[in-house]
This record gives structure tokens, C-alpha cells and sequence, in this order.
């Protein structure tokens, strides 16, 4: 099976269970979310690369399989909410968001550009976007906000924030842990993608995050470690979340920033750089993709982006030296 | 004379919002004794969030709540409900034109004898340097009901400010509150007086005492300092000389807003009553006649300008 845009696995059973084929199409859509958010920041020639890669498969999992929304209707009351506190890394949300249909794939080639909604750090007014950011520390307490709104309202959706590692740095991200345990807030689930790189350096050189599980456990809500890459590792942990009770659930994604791309991978230099053009075409490549045959749709989704047929042929013919040499 | 605390007043003016519009909450951090929002907690536990002293919590949950229908009231006193979370009101309220009041009481150097820390005299600079921004200084108790209510009404980011001690009542009944429009209250032809919050009194003393020396001043109270009522200070400038009046450092206030104004719409002197630095603990009267902020600096201001007129 495969997951084509516009799509996405949705059930109401808490206790249901991803089936292999629907593994491998939401890894096929991850992949497609990695080349896409890739071309993406490269046309801008500035952006969050790494910490984009290392988020791909949480964003998947969401967006495919656990929120309940519909990108034709946004603003729908009754929608589950994903807000991305680690805003910088925007461009997988961006990504996906377009897969997802909530506005063209063609928008995306504007990201970074004047006279686009697709902004450096996210803004309201990007359909999908819930709240605007770009300095870090903010979104968990918002989606409190959110979650507390829809008690008063006796609303049952459920709120993702998504904060980064290094984000664990501020403080404000203390004082809404501390908050949502205090209202045994059990609508909002937090998810820490532990990349240990930050801005300059690995994490633990900044700011030694660590034991971090238990300072999360220690401000009472319930801790899920998971390894960040698995799909169906982090689908049973947001439905263990859902089931959750009387508690906050924070799932401890281990995840490797860059991940998919040799060269980016636990790399710092790549927090917040562009690939090259010829950078981009050895990670398409990495990340599988072909200049012919079934492995050829991200040309046709670099079309639909709005590149011109040059710009992927002088892309494929660099792919295809690549395999000749290899 | 009659007085009443603004803060007195915004919090039976919420307690009545909290009655009508089931979408009124109140977000407060652990002042709300102070700041009165206890009134409306004891009413509607539910719709009340007490979220201790974490007031960059307090400002994005804020967001949160308006992002979902709600319109939050944030209240805590002026010193922490500006400048500590600044960052967070500027992204999640002012940027996303989030429909949260940050009503905060305590401003100024009437907070008094708590001293400096506690003491606002930045707060207006930097709200009204967010754009979008409605900032709001009420003249008296009743002035601050009429605003309270029309902040709830009207979509958007508010600031209001408001003080501790009771002050005296200008407007018998609550006046009908209009956004960035000024109120002349006392008309004079030598010069104008445009003041905002609890320098408004003070500055219709000053009249009076000024028309006892034959110097006929207009007294003009400014409430909204973002929309500023740019025409209310040409009409002002045509009486030829200006005094402005607040409890504020004289950079970024009203006497910055106005002279901004009067420079861009014509020539016209003008003499500021404002704090030039940090005072100290005391009696609110005895800081304010220390620091410079007192009816007769009023009239002294008053005077000088009118000299410089003549010139």
C-alpha cells in the first residue's frame, strides 16, 4: 500500500496496532517528507536542516496516523492541535503540512521568500500552523492554554507540543511542566526530540540535560522513552499517551539529528544550514531516490513544487553519476 | 473628595464580565488578592487559573486560551506582567494579535513603600512599543469599569494600567469609553495639559491653581497612549504649549508619544512631568512630591512652557 498526498491512517481504537504494510507506506511517506523538506531549504539556501531530519518521523506518525483534523477545515473546533515549540524547525512541519494538503506543494519553493506565508520561523495565517514562534520555550505552555480552554468547554481533543532538546534549556519549559501536572492535564502530550544537538555544540556540552527523564517524572507527569526513528515504536507510545489518565504523558524520542543523511547526521554543523545543490542531490540519493523507475516520484513532486524541469534534470543527472561511480 | 482604587474597580468590573460572557476566564499569579481578581476566582473556580509567580507561563497560556475562543484577562502587577515576560507577550500575544488583557495593577511610584523593583516606570515604553498594542492608563475607578468592559468587547492584545492606593474620582458615573479618542475635561486658551492615569487629578489641581495667576490651562486626559489621539494633540498645540503629566520615566511614555506627534504636526513647546530615575521606598504622596510628580511640578511646568510660548 502506499499513502499518497491528501492522505492519512486514522482509527478511534486506542488499542490498535500498526499493520506491516501500513509501516512501510508511512516510511515511504517519511522518506518523501525528507527529500521534499530538503529541496525545500535548499531553494531557500537558508533553514533548519538537522533538526528537521530528526523530527520527520514524529511529524509522520502525527499527521498520518494519530491527528484528528482535516486539512480542508483548519480551524476546526474539534481538531486535535500539533504545536511545533522548536519552531525553527520548521520546514519538515511545512513539509508536511503541504503533503497533507493544507495548502499547495507549489507554496513550499517560497519558504524563506517575501510575499509567503511559509515564514523562517513559524506564524499563524500558515494554514495547519497553530501558534507563531521562533524563540523557544513558549509552545508547551500554549498548548496548556489550549488544553485548559478545552476543559472549560468540556472538549475532549487532544494537544502535541513538540519541544526540541536544547529547548529543555529554558525555563518557562519548567514552569508549564509544572503547571500541566498541577491540572492533571491529560488532553496534552509533549514530545522531546533528544537529538543532543543544539545550536553551537552537542547538548550535553551546552547544558547537561540529563537525568532527564526523571526531572520529567520528578514535575509528575508520565514518561515514555522511544526510539525517534521507529514509526510504529512512537505510534504505540502517542496511543499509550491517549489512554493515559489523570497525568501529562512526555515521550523521549531518541532521535538523530540529520538523520538519513550521511554528511548531517550528528552533525552540528548542520542545525541550521542549507545543503548546497550538489549537497542536495547526494541526500536525494541517500534518501533513495532514483532518476528512473518507482524511485523517480521526486521529480514529479519537485514539479509540483514548482522547479522547472531543468533544475531536477540537472539534479537527476548528478544522481546518476553518483550511481556510476558507485 | 471621593476616591477609589482603579484596581478595586477592575475587579468588580470583571466579576460582572465573569457573569455575562462564559467566555471570560482569568489567568492570575498568585496576587489576585492584590490585584482583586480574587473576586472573580471565588465566583468561577473554573475559569480561573492560578498559575503561581511563572509569569512567562502565565503570558502563553494566556495565548493559548484566546487561541481557543477564550478571552483571558492576565493579572498581576505591573513590574511582572511587562518587562519579566516580555518576550512571551511580544511572539504569542502582540505578533499573533492574540485576544488577551494583561490588566496590571500596581504602576508607578504610588506602589510606594515596596521600593524600587516594584515599582513600574518602564512599562508603558514597552507596550506601546508592540505594535498593535492597545495600551490603556484610566484616569479613575470609574473610568477603568468603562474600559475594562470595552477591552472585553473589542478583539485584540490590551494593556491596562492601573494603580494601588485609592485616587480620586473624576467621573461621577463611568464614561463612555472610546479608543484612542482623548477627553478634555476643563477648556483653556494659554496652554494644554495632557496627562494620563493618577497625574489626570493632579493636573486639574494644577489648573485651578494656575487660573488663580490668570494662566487659563486645558486639561486633557489621554486614557489610550496606543492608538495615540493625534488630533486631540494638534488641538492641543494650537493653544501653544504643551505639559504632559505621568507616572512614568520620561523616555518611551506619554510625554515621548505626544512629543511625537506635536513634532510631526507642528511646532509647538513642550514641558514633561515624568520620573528621571529610580526613586525609592515611601509614602505614595511623598515619592510622588520627591520625584517631581506632584500638582505643583504641574504648575511649575505649566508656567515655564508659557514663558517659552512668549518667546
Amino acid at each position: 500500500m502506499t499513502i499518497g498526498r491528501g492522505q492519512a491512517l486514522l482509527t478511534n481504537n486506542l488499542d490498535n496496532e500498526l499493520s506491516k504494510n501500513e509501516i512501510a507506506a508511512l516510511k515511504e511517506v517519511a522518506q518523501r517528507i525528507r527529500r521534499n523538506l530538503l529541496v525545500t531549504v535548499a531553494e531557500a539556501g537558508s533553514g533548519h536542516s538537522g533538526g528537521s531530519l530528526s523530527e520527520t518521523d514524529i511529524l509522520t506518525t502525527l499527521y498520518y496516523s494519530i491527528l484528528a483534523n482535516d486539512p480542508s477545515n483548519p480551524s476546526l473546533p474539534s481538531r486535535d492541535r500539533f504545536i511545533l515549540s522548536k519552531a525553527h524547525a520548521c520546514p519538515a512541519l511545512y513539509t508536511v503540512l503541504a503533503d497533507r494538503g493544507y495548502f499547495p506543494m507549489s507554496d513550499l519553493s517560497r519558504f524563506r521568500k517575501i510575499d509567503s506565508h511559509l515564514q523562517g520561523h513559524t506564524k499563524i495565517g500558515t494554514p495547519g500552523v497553530e501558534m507563531s514562534g521562533g524563540s523557544l520555550g513558549m509552545g508547551l505552555s500554549f498548548g496548556i492554554g489550549i488544553a485548559l480552554a478545552g476543559r472549560v468547554d468540556s472538549k475532549s481533543h487532544e494537544t502535541y507540543v513538540l519541544l526540541g532538546d536544547g529547548e529543555c534549556d529554558e525555563g518557562q519549559v519548567w514552569e508549564a511542566a509544572m503547571s500541566a501536572s498541577h491540572y492533571r492535564l491529560d488532553t496534552i502530550t509533549a514530545i522531546v526530540d533528544r537529538n543532543g544537538i543544539q545550536n553551537d555544540r552537542f547538548t550535553h556540552e551546552v547544558m547537561e540535560l540529563e537525568p532527564l527523564a526523571q526531572k520529567w517524572r520528578a514535575f509528575g507527569w508520565k514518561v515514555l522513552t522511544v526510539n525517534g526513528h521507529s514509526i510504529p515504536a512512537l505510534y504505540k507510545a502517542f496511543m499509550k499517551a491517549k489512554k493515559t489518565k489523570g497525568q501529562p504523558t512526555v515521550i523521549i524520542a531518541k532521535t538523530t539529528k540529520g538523520k538519513g543523511v550521511s554528511f548531517m547526521e550528528n552533525n552540528p554543523g548542520f542545525h541550521g544550514k542549507a545543503p548546497s545543490w550538489d549537497e542536495l542531490a547526494v541526500a536525494l540519493s541517500e534518501l533513495g531516490a532514483k532518476p528512473e523507475g518507482k524511485n523517480s516520484a521526486w521529480k514529479a513532486d519537485m514539479l509540483t513544487m514548482g522547479y522547472t524541469a531543468e533544475r531536477v534534470s540537472s539534479i537527476s543527472k548528478a544522481i546518476t553519476q553518483m550511481s556510476g561511480s558507485q | 473628595m471621593t476616591t477609589a482604587a482603579t484596581r478595586e474597580s477592575f475587579g468588580k468590573a470583571l466579576l460582572e464580565l465573569g457573569q455575562q460572557n462564559p467566555d471570560i476566564v482569568v489567568v492570575g499569579g498568585d496576587l489576585n488578592v492584590s490585584t482583586f481578581a480574587h473576586l472573580f476566582a471565588k465566583e468561577f473556580p473554573d475559569r480561573f487559573f492560578d498559575l503561581g509567580p511563572a509569569e512567562q507561563n502565565m503570558m502563553s497560556i494566556a495565548a493559548g486560551l484566546a487561541a481557543s475562543g477564550k478571552i483571558p484577562f492576565v493579572s498581576t502587577f505591573a513590574v511582572f506582567g511587562t518587562g519579566r515576560p516580555y518576550d512571551q507577550i511580544r511572539i504569542n500575544i502582540a505578533q499573533m494579535k492574540s485576544n488577551v488583557k494583561i490588566v496590571c495593577t500596581h504602576a508607578g511610584l504610588t506602589t510606594g513603600e515596596d521600593g524600587i523593583s516594584a515599582q513600574s516606570i518602564e512599562d508603558i515604553a514597552l507596550m506601546c512599543a508592540l505594535p498593535g498594542f492597545n495600551v490603556i492608563v484610566p484616569s479613575d475607578g470609574p473610568e477603568t469599569e468603562s474600559v475594562v468592559k470595552f477591552a472585553a468587547e473589542t478583539s485584540g492584545p490590551f494593556y491596562i494600567r492601573l494603580s494601588r492606593p485609592a485616587t480620586e474620582v473624576i467621573h461621577e458615573t463611568p464614561p463612555k469609553f472610546l479608543l484612542g479618542k482623548a477627553e478634555e475635561l476643563r477648556p483653556g486658551s494659554d496652554l494644554s495639559i495632557i496627562a494620563c492615569g493618577v497625574m489626570v487629578s493632579a493636573s486639574l489641581m494644577a489648573a485651578t491653581e494656575l487660573s488663580k495667576e490668570g494662566i487659563e490651562a486645558a486639561v486633557i486626559n489621554m486614557p489610550t497612549l496606543q492608538p495615540l489621539d493625534e488630533e486631540a494633540v494638534l488641538r492641543a498645540s494650537r493653544t501653544g504649549a504643551i505639559v504632559t503629566a505621568e507616572e512614568h520615566y520620561i523616555h518611551g511614555g506619554l510625554g515621548s508619544l505626544v512629543s511625537q506627534s506635536a513634532a510631526r504636526q507642528g511646532p509647538v513647546p513642550i514641558e514633561m512631568v515624568a520620573t528621571t530615575r529610580y526613586a525609592e521606598s515611601g509614602k505614595p504622596d511623598e515619592l510622588l512630591a520627591r520625584y517631581g510628580l506632584s500638582s505643583k511640578d504641574i504648575v511649575d511646568a505649566s508656567k515655564r512652557v508659557v514663558e517659552r510660548k512668549a518667546h
